[in-house]
């Protein structure tokens, strides 16, 4: 881009500067139905690319699977979506209009970008109800925090996620003491009362029962449609019970994207899978 | 009304505050109305300890607030109190006029010494109360605020956080113990003579100083305590256990712990300001590295995180000190390492997690 151009562009009048609008007054523009676009994306550490030019799109409103062998990039595909990691090239859009690489962390999340890592992180001193208190969505500056106190509103909303993840009888437990199926639960419980209009789920199931799995699934596709969810999982029995499409990861790059049975019939996938 | 809901739910500090306030009315009935044979009377010298440990349990809530609740360990909390120290010393200083051994009006002592010939301007403003106050919270807060700003902005943390308060600390003692900085160099400043036209010789002006640092505490206390009970304190306390998932959930961390971190340090400054006048002096050494340590573990024997277990801490420790100092100065030192080792050892959540350990058997014991 010239010199004369990046001046236009910068004196466009149709707009406002993304930095001067608060970062939780943003509204993501999904007019064209997309809600995440993730576009000619790399990052290396240290020579080894994590992400290959790399494109994805996410529909508004849709639960998408990104499924891939370890270290396919999954996780660095997330760090950067959420702010932690900077790519080397490459840009996300939060709908058409947001340019996520700009923004910090947490700007990211008061944007509407919620995340749940692959270990459960509570926090274990506060209680089951804290933790969600902690989550809701509002002011998070540090003066209207010090004076917040909780409506009644918001206390019903806080109770009736409880009731959905089934967590309404340890409300007042101490998160530490929960199970590691209940943590899980609890932080799926965050992401919604965050109200984020993306979800980033990584490996929601590790290390559960399988009846512990279903309830999950039946969380998250409850969760798609009001949000736009996306799951990163290694478990492709879990995937297919709750995937409509699926996207593969391979060495930073997408391998290939379609339904389940598309996907696993395809030779490429299943030379990189099985090794056939 | 807001103090009733702050210790609804708060035994121990309910205990603390009905003691402090308990306590500081013997100390003052006694001085003042028992004879000085009686067995009860407080003499004034006693009053002036407590009052210096009453501002040591203070300075203790505020390291407390930002190590207990918010996870960061501050070796150099002892530069905020210097700080504030030196404040009210430079308005103790002005105050002595010019009764000075060389009887300049206008120039302390120490600058006639050095052949100054006016007053640097860093000193200008400090003959009035007043702007004297101001500068105990504005120096030390503002000191806060910038060094946390960079600190936290670079996202430093842990042991490397720990270790650059210490360093901030004991660069401020090298710079204090110079004579061109203008602050007495390593005599510091003292031979102070009176505090708002009142003599600090006089026990009226020694009684009104202890009752000072008790309401200094008591409110100090709980404004720690509000900020605790609130949303904010339970930001806090998310912080200390898992830094990266607030930062998701929509917190800047880095403000939230640049607010706790001045407002602590603006506490540590009041707490200065109330033990230089007690004392009689301020000087370099306030500023030392192990004075800071020795703070962090006033907390740890207390307990972390209960802030009334840190004034526990501060007085317990401190009278320790006071008697072994004086009983077998040589051991002290290693008496407090000791001290620090047995309670990380066994009781790591202090005397208070300790005590609240044993309640909870006895009344698992009474249920059964």
């Amino acid at each position: 881009m010239s010199i004369v151009d990046q001046l236009r562009h910068a004196t466009r009048r149709d707009r406002v500067f993304n930095f001067m609008i608060e970062a939780d007054r943003l509204q993501p523009d999904v007019s064209h139905g997309t809600i995440l676009y993730v576009e000619d994306l790399s990052v290396s550490f240290d020579g080894f690319k994590a992400i290959d030019n790399l494109n994805l799109y996410i529909r508004d409103g849709e639960l998408r699977c990104i499924i891939g062998p370890n270290g396919a990039g999954k996780t660095t595909l997330m760090d950067i979506i959420t702010g932690k990691t900077r790519p080397d090239t490459g840009s996300v859009y939060f709908g058409q209009n947001i340019d996520l690489l700009q923004f910090t962390e947490p700007e990211i999340a008061q944007i509407g970008i919620g995340r749940k890592f692959q270990k459960p992180t509570v926090f274990e001193q506060h209680s089951v109800f804290e933790n969600l208190e902690l989550a809701m969505a509002g002011n998070k500056r540090v003066w209207p925090t010090l004076f917040a106190r909780l409506t009644a509103e918001q206390i019903d909303r806080i109770d009736a996620i409880l009731e959905q993840a089934g967590l309404i009888d340890l409300k007042c437990q101490q998160a530490a003491l929960l199970s590691h199926g209940q943590k899980q639960w609890l932080e799926i419980a965050m992401l919604v009362v965050q109200q984020p209009r993306l979800l980033l789920v990584d490996e929601p199931v590790a290390g559960m029962t399988h009846q512990e799995m279903d309830k999950t699934a039946e969380l998250l596709t409850g969760l798609a449609g009001e949000h736009s969810v996306v799951v990163v999982e290694h478990d492709m029995d879990f995937v297919r019970s709750i995937a409509r499409e699926v996207t593969v990861l391979h060495q930073g790059t997408v391998l290939a994207e379609g339904s389940m049975d598309e996907v696993q019939a395809d030779p490429v996938v299943q030379q990189v899978y099985l090794g056939v | 009304m807001i103090i009733a809901r702050l210790l609804k739910n708060d035994r121990g500090g309910r205990i603390f505050l009905g003691l402090l306030l308990l306590g500081s009315l013997f100390v003052l009935l006694s001085n003042r109305l028992l004879p000085e044979d009686s067995l009860l009377h407080v003499p004034t010298y006693t009053v002036t300890l407590l009052g210096k440990y009453l501002t040591y349990a203070l300075l203790a809530i505020s390291v407390d607030l930002v190590w207990g609740y918010l996870g960061i360990l501050s070796l150099g909390h002892g530069a905020f109190f210097a700080l504030g120290g030196y404040a009210m010393g430079m308005y103790l200083m002005r105050q002595i006029g010019d009764r000075g051994v060389y009887g300049d009006p206008l120039l302390p002592d120490f600058m006639v010494f050095l052949n100054w010939k006016e007053l640097p301007w860093f000193w200008l403003g400090f003959d009035h109360f007043g702007f004297a106050l101001l500068m105990v919270l504005l120096v030390p807060g503002l000191l806060a605020f910038l060094f946390g700003y960079l600190a936290f902005k670079s996202r430093v943390t842990g042991v490397y956080l720990s270790i650059i308060t210490q360093a901030m600390t004991y660069a401020l003692m090298l710079a204090f113990f110079r004579n061109e900085m203008g602050f007495g160099g390593n005599n510091g400043l003292t031979d102070f003579k009176d505090i708002l036209g009142y003599s600090l010789q006089q026990d009226g002006t020694r009684l009104a100083l202890f009752v000072a640092s008790a309401l200094a505490l008591a409110l100090g206390y709980l404004v720690s305590r509000y900020i605790v009970t609130s949303k904010l304190g339970r930001v806090a306390v998310a912080i200390r256990d898992s830094e990266d998932r607030v930062r998701f959930m929509g917190y800047r961390v880095d403000r939230f712990k640049l607010w706790i971190f001045t407002v602590s340090a603006v506490m540590a400054g009041i707490a200065g300001a109330l033990y230089v006048p007690q004392v009689g002096i301020i000087n370099p050494s306030e500023f030392s590295p192990i004075n800071s340590i020795e703070i962090v573990v006033w907390v740890a024997v207390g307990g972390r995180a209960t802030l009334f277990g840190a004034v526990l801490g501060a007085l317990l420790v401190n009278y320790a000190k006071t008697y072994f100092t004086g009983a077998f100065p040589e051991i002290w030192l290693f008496a407090l390492g000791a001290l620090f080792i047995l309670v990380t050892l066994f009781a790591p959540r202090g005397i208070v997690g300790f005590l609240e350990r044993r309640k909870a058997r006895d009344e698992r014991e009474e249920s059964a």
